[in-house]
């Protein structure tokens, strides 16, 4: 067992390895969160191309940037700002939330 | 204070289910209780800890530390649930063999317990952990309800919990361990599969397709059975290539693990009919 499991670790392990080389042409967005609401509410990203989204968090307690819409979900501390990739989406509206504060922190993207 | 109640609801669900499936899969087991008891505190006081260092680890593997640590708390869990997995396929028979026998408590093998307690105390830790920012944030801000919003939904998620372990109960003794290790390894793969989306995320591994498919008109993420899916077989409405990679590899492997296991120990059953029925864990 011990062999399968060091087996089974060293696979996991060479493919994440295997994918350090890839990054997809990204452009830059960001996301700031003030009194726990998006600024802007509506963000517009191009359709089928992953972009880097940076949500700077000006509040002084952390959240959490996720959606139910498309893959997601970082914690932005406090005074603070996260990076994280999203996409390739379709065009479309695809909501995302922040999930520590779900009654303000509301947004959309629009992927055109 | 229904806002904090719900948030809690949902991170203390998605443990309680996978410290029930535990607890069903280590049935009869002498002291299990010890076991699970701790590995939930040791989690709960690991939760602590991982919050309190979140700035570092927002920080560290610039900026993709929160990926990696979740990544890596997830797979080190795979990793314990399939030694556990494969240990019971060479001696689940004779543990519901006794069971059935004598009706009480068994002895396992200590490793396999201990690989489980940390199972139970990785979840709790990965769940636990965004409770505590989240409450944290919410005392900052002032919020009210604090106390009766957090045992609301921890009361709520906990006995959610255990109707899907007292729902397991009832499967017959001769089909029990085998039901409950594979509800183990469809766990592991769905855990995996979590892994590989984190690390989509971070660009650190290729998504080998982003989105295979989707059926969240069907189940999606947000709802939940969605959840409670996603949690126990590793649902996902939009699944990337890569998290189908990271679940068959699971499964693959804990079959062939478990496969491999049982060969070993009918051999070893052939040669000196272990005396009490239970042998340490197979190496």
């Amino acid at each position: 067992m011990k062999y399968t499991g060091s087996i089974a670790f060293g696979v996991l392990l060479s493919i994440a390895t295997s994918g350090l080389a890839v990054a997809a042409e990204s452009k830059d967005y960001t996301l700031v969160l003030q009194d726990h609401r998006y600024q802007p509410t509506e963000l517009h990203i191009p359709a089928d191309t992953r972009v880097k989204l940076e949500v700077i968090n000006k509040d002084p307690s952390p959240e959490e940037f996720e959606s139910n819409d498309f893959p997601a979900e970082k914690i932005v501390m406090p005074k603070s700002s996260a990076t994280l990739f999203v996409g390739p989406l379709k065009a479309g509206r695809y909501h995302f939330f922040g999930d520590f504060h779900q009654p303000t922190a509301q947004g959309t993207l629009i992927v055109e | 204070m229904w806002a904090i109640a719900l948030l809690v609801f949902r991170e203390v669900l998605e443990a309680a289910l996978i410290v029930s499936v535990v607890a069903a899969a280590t049935r009869g087991v002498r002291q299990r209780g010890l076991f699970i008891g701790g590995g939930i505190a040791l989690g709960v006081v690991g939760a602590a800890l991982v919050a309190w260092s979140a700035d570092w680890l927002a920080a560290a593997v610039s900026g993709a530390g929160q990926e990696v640590f979740n990544a890596g708390v997830l797979l080190a869990a795979v990793l314990m649930i399939g030694w556990h997995v494969v240990w019971m396929s060479s001696h689940g028979r004779e543990l519901s063999r006794q069971m059935q026998a004598m009706g009480s408590a068994v002895k396992a093998g200590a490793s396999s317990m201990v690989m489980l307690l940390a199972v139970v105390a990785l979840a709790v830790l990965r769940e636990g952990s965004e409770i505590v920012l989240f409450l944290f944030g919410m005392r900052a801000g002032g919020a009210d309800h604090l106390w009766a919003g957090l045992s609301v939904g921890v009361v709520a998620g906990a006995a959610l919990g255990y109707a899907l372990y007292a729902g397991l109960l009832r499967i017959p003794l001769r089909h029990f361990f085998s039901a409950t290790n594979a509800m183990l390894v469809l766990l592991a793969a769905g855990l995996a599969s979590t892994a590989a989306r984190y690390l989509i995320q971070a660009n650190i591994v290729p998504a080998l397709g982003y989105r295979l498919w989707d059926s969240s008109w069907l189940l999606a993420n947000g709802s939940l059975p969605g959840q409670a899916a996603h949690v126990l077989v590793g649902y996902d409405a939009q699944p990337a290539g890569m998290q189908m990679l990271f679940f068959a590899a699971t499964l693959l492997l804990l079959w062939a693990g478990a496969r491999w296991a049982r060969g070993h120990a009918g051999a070893a059953v052939a040669k000196h009919a272990l005396p009490d029925g239970l042998g340490q864990p197979a190496q």
